[in-house]
């Protein structure tokens, strides 16, 4: 197992290597440092003596992959994809066109990002799962049935308009929450239940059908016949059997999910004003700063990598048939 | 007046003919006929098949342009709808209203009072005989289009839609075209869905948004479908180095957070765009370009889930006996991919198309709402909602903008999955 997962964390390096090489693309070759100097500068009046004092105060003047001018080993090192490539693997971000440090703001802005996520991830999944499993106690039947129109008419609907619709419902005319905004500390609550139950309820439709499928599957299996012949009532036939089989093919689709949630959620946040990674990144994303978008994309695909590697634990933990080589 | 062909308008038309084209080669095998008649014994599945073809059909009318005299760019849809586009307003309407939704400021007798001023192309007098008028211009228009339907449908006689039940399928297209040629009829003396911020009409801004949401829908996957099958068939079947090489590919892609990939690669995009001016000489041809170069970025982060999907199936099908017989009996790489493995996977590519347009309608809003969608110029839904976040916020609140995006995404989209539900019923019988 150990083994595995050292072999596991070793591929991942390759993967990093990857994403790095498509940002770099994106960011260096098609839209060359001459490009973002130009850009920077203003589109007026610029001398190519402007554009290269540029680059070299920012450290773009150097070559994309192959130094040519540099011998040995350096000619690797001393070029822009090694020094940019090295500064993300240590996680170093740099700074934001801002003049801000991308990882203090990381580090301040995570809270949030997961006051926000673990509630309507834990949240969904426990509503999800039983809804789910009451459904598939009813199967074919005409609870069923309503069931599953329910669910194609809410995945339906854009999460946009439940949020817009939960705003103006909650806030506007009930006046029950804040519309939007964010507190940190012990008043937080108030500003994150309308988007945590919005969250939940926009991922019921999606959810409920997924879950019913995998239960469907496990509830016509033999061993559960027995489990009913044994005596037990429906329900905890549905708990103790069912839910716990089904657990298996859950996991792969849920473990993964994990660390991505510190990323936040892009809608969810900038619709209600909350101050978490989602926010951060669109706010990156609208006024165009590479490097927070870079940042976010780095740790993204690092968040991405370790829960495929949760995964596997998880599955060794919950079935132990399953054997690593 | 000269045929103008935008990038994206040739692309759906030609996708329009491939599907017509596979429609009737598709009823020639027994075995499809049979499939496509189970699925269209549905009745849910048939009504939101002919509602998704009214779509396209909006869609198509929204696609063939030209440019009149003046130098504007109109479509077959504006020429239609061009009393919508020339009775605009002068600030927000509400729904069928015949006054203006603010109170102005104007001086009346000397007196500077505030009152609701009269909409310019409504008559508040002629209210009801306007809307009687409505409705007997559309009753009209729906017969008319009713005996060309009838007509064009000779063509199409052995098309899948003859599978179908007839009472059914003519009950929807008339009931269909009864809706579109109402609203065409009231729209001419009403705001049907209100107006905008500048008095623009609502409507045909939903109208409109039906070519951007079918365009995003369709174009993607079909510019992914090559990538998917391809990588994903050799994947399966080469095993090995080619195999490796591949899921690296994938599994790379996938790790980059969806939605900020596709933000960076629009970014780079908008960049470009503004670095090259020469690619395109109007404001709509770049709008349109961008169109085009978003439909191939969401293509090119959205192909790794069908591929992995094809490569399993491959995986699984490479070993049965049939492939081992087709080896044995001398058949090459070629000819094994190509006869005996791809077309055994196609029941998951016709699944992944239609489960994948919903799926990108709805990304089409987020992404407009993110900044990073289409451009902001063009009529889309993502756009629409966008403003209509502000528009809530008023008060009194002007809700019509949010209801027509609703209504009529809420509709492609709920079409889409009913039908996609069906066909993976009939196609995939094991997820049940």
């Amino acid at each position: 197992m150990l083994n595995y997962l050292l072999r596991r964390l070793l591929y991942a390096i390759p993967i990093l290597i990857g994403v790095n090489l498509i940002t770099f693309a994106l960011f260096f070759m098609v839209n060359t440092p001459d490009d973002m100097a130009r850009i920077h500068l203003g589109a007026k009046q610029t001398t190519p003596e402007m554009i290269e004092a540029w680059k070299a105060s920012h450290g773009y003047d150097k070559p994309l992959f192959w130094n040519t001018h540099a011998t040995g080993v350096q000619a690797l090192t001393d070029t822009l994809f090694y020094q940019e490539s090295v500064k993300l693997f240590t996680f170093d971000f740099g700074l934001s066109d801002s003049g801000r440090d991308i990882v203090s703001d990381i580090k301040q802005r995570m809270w949030p990002s997961l006051a926000l996520a673990v509630p309507t991830f834990v949240l969904g999944l426990w509503v999800n799962i039983t809804l789910a499993l009451a459904v598939v106690l009813f199967r074919y039947s005409a609870v069923d049935r309503a069931a599953l129109v329910a669910a194609v008419l809410l995945m339906s609907v854009s999460g946009l308009f439940y949020i817009i619709g939960g705003q103006v419902l909650v806030s506007k005319v009930l006046h029950l929450t804040p519309i939007s905004g964010y507190q940190p500390g012990a008043d937080a609550w108030r500003f994150l239940i309308l988007p945590v139950l919005i969250g939940v309820f926009s991922g019921i439709g999606s959810g409920l059908r997924w879950y019913r499928t995998l239960f469907l599957e496990e509830v016509n299996k033999d061993y559960v016949r027995t489990a009913r012949a044994k005596g037990l009532s429906e329900w905890a036939v549905m708990r103790r059997h069912v839910f716990r089989n089904g657990l298996l093919p859950i996991l792969t689709g849920v473990v993964v999910v994990i660390p991505t949630l510190f990323m936040g959620s892009l809608v969810m946040e900038s619709f209600f004003g909350i101050p978490g990674l989602g926010s951060y990144t669109i706010e990156a994303i609208q006024g165009q700063d590479f490097a927070i978008v870079k940042a976010m994309v780095f740790l993204g695909a690092v968040l991405y990598i370790l829960g495929l590697m949760l995964t596997d634990i998880a599955y060794a933990w919950a079935d132990p048939r399953v054997r690593f080589k | 007046m000269s045929l103008v062909i935008l990038w994206t308008d040739a692309l759906i038309w030609l996708l329009a003919g491939m599907l017509v084209l596979w429609g009737h080669v598709a009823v020639q095998d027994r075995m499809n006929r049979q499939r496509w008649q189970q699925v269209f014994a549905s009745p849910i599945a048939l009504v939101s098949a002919l509602v998704l073809l009214a779509y396209v059909a909006v869609a198509l009318l929204d696609s063939i342009h030209f440019r009149l005299e003046s130098g504007q760019l109109r479509s077959v849809l504006d020429m239609l709808f061009i009393h919508l586009l020339e009775n605009t307003e002068r600030t927000y309407s509400a729904p069928f209203a015949t006054h203006e939704y603010v109170k102005s400021v104007i001086e009346q007798n000397g007196q500077v009072v505030q009152t609701y001023l009269p909409l310019v192309h409504v008559q508040p007098e002629q209210l009801w005989p306007d809307i009687f008028k409505g409705l007997a211009l559309g009753g009209v228009l729906t017969a008319l289009l009713w005996l060309l339907v009838k007509g064009v449908s000779h063509f199409f006689a052995n098309s899948i839609f003859a599978l179908a039940d007839k009472k059914l399928l003519w009950r929807t297209i008339w009931l269909i075209l009864t809706v579109f040629s109402l609203l065409w009829a009231l729209s001419q003396h009403f705001h049907v869905f209100g107006t905008d911020k500048v008095g623009n009409d609502v409507l045909y801004q939903a109208l409109k948004s039906i070519r951007t949401g079918v365009l995003i829908g369709t174009l993607t996957t079909l510019l992914m479908l090559p990538f998917a099958i391809a990588l994903g068939v050799m994947a399966g079947y080469f095993k090995g180095k080619v195999d490796d090489v591949i899921q690296y590919l994938y599994t790379t892609l996938n790790a980059i957070p969806g939605v900020l990939l596709i933000a960076a690669a629009v970014l780079v995009m908008q960049g470009m765009l503004e670095t090259h001016p020469e690619w395109f000489g109007t404001l709509e041809e770049r709008a349109d370009l961008r169109l085009l170069f978003l439909t191939l970025i969401l293509g090119l982060t959205s192909w790794t889930g069908l591929c992995r999907l094809l490569r399993a199936e491959t995986l699984k099908l490479s070993q049965l006996e049939y492939v081992t017989a087709a080896r044995a009996l001398g058949a090459g790489h070629g000819r094994i991919l190509f006869r005996h493995i791809t077309p055994n996977l196609m029941h998951l590519v016709l699944i992944a198309i239609v489960l994948d347009f919903s799926a990108l309608v709805l990304a089409e809003a987020v992404l407009s709402y993110v900044g990073v969608g289409v451009d902001p110029t063009m009529n889309s839904w993502g756009n629409m909602i966008n403003a209509a976040r502000l528009e809530m916020a008023r008060e009194p609140m002007v809700w019509w903008s949010l209801a027509a995006a609703f209504v009529f995404m809420s509709t492609l989209v709920l079409a889409a999955n009913l039908l996609s539900d069906r066909i993976q019923q009939v196609f995939n019988p094991r997820n049940g």
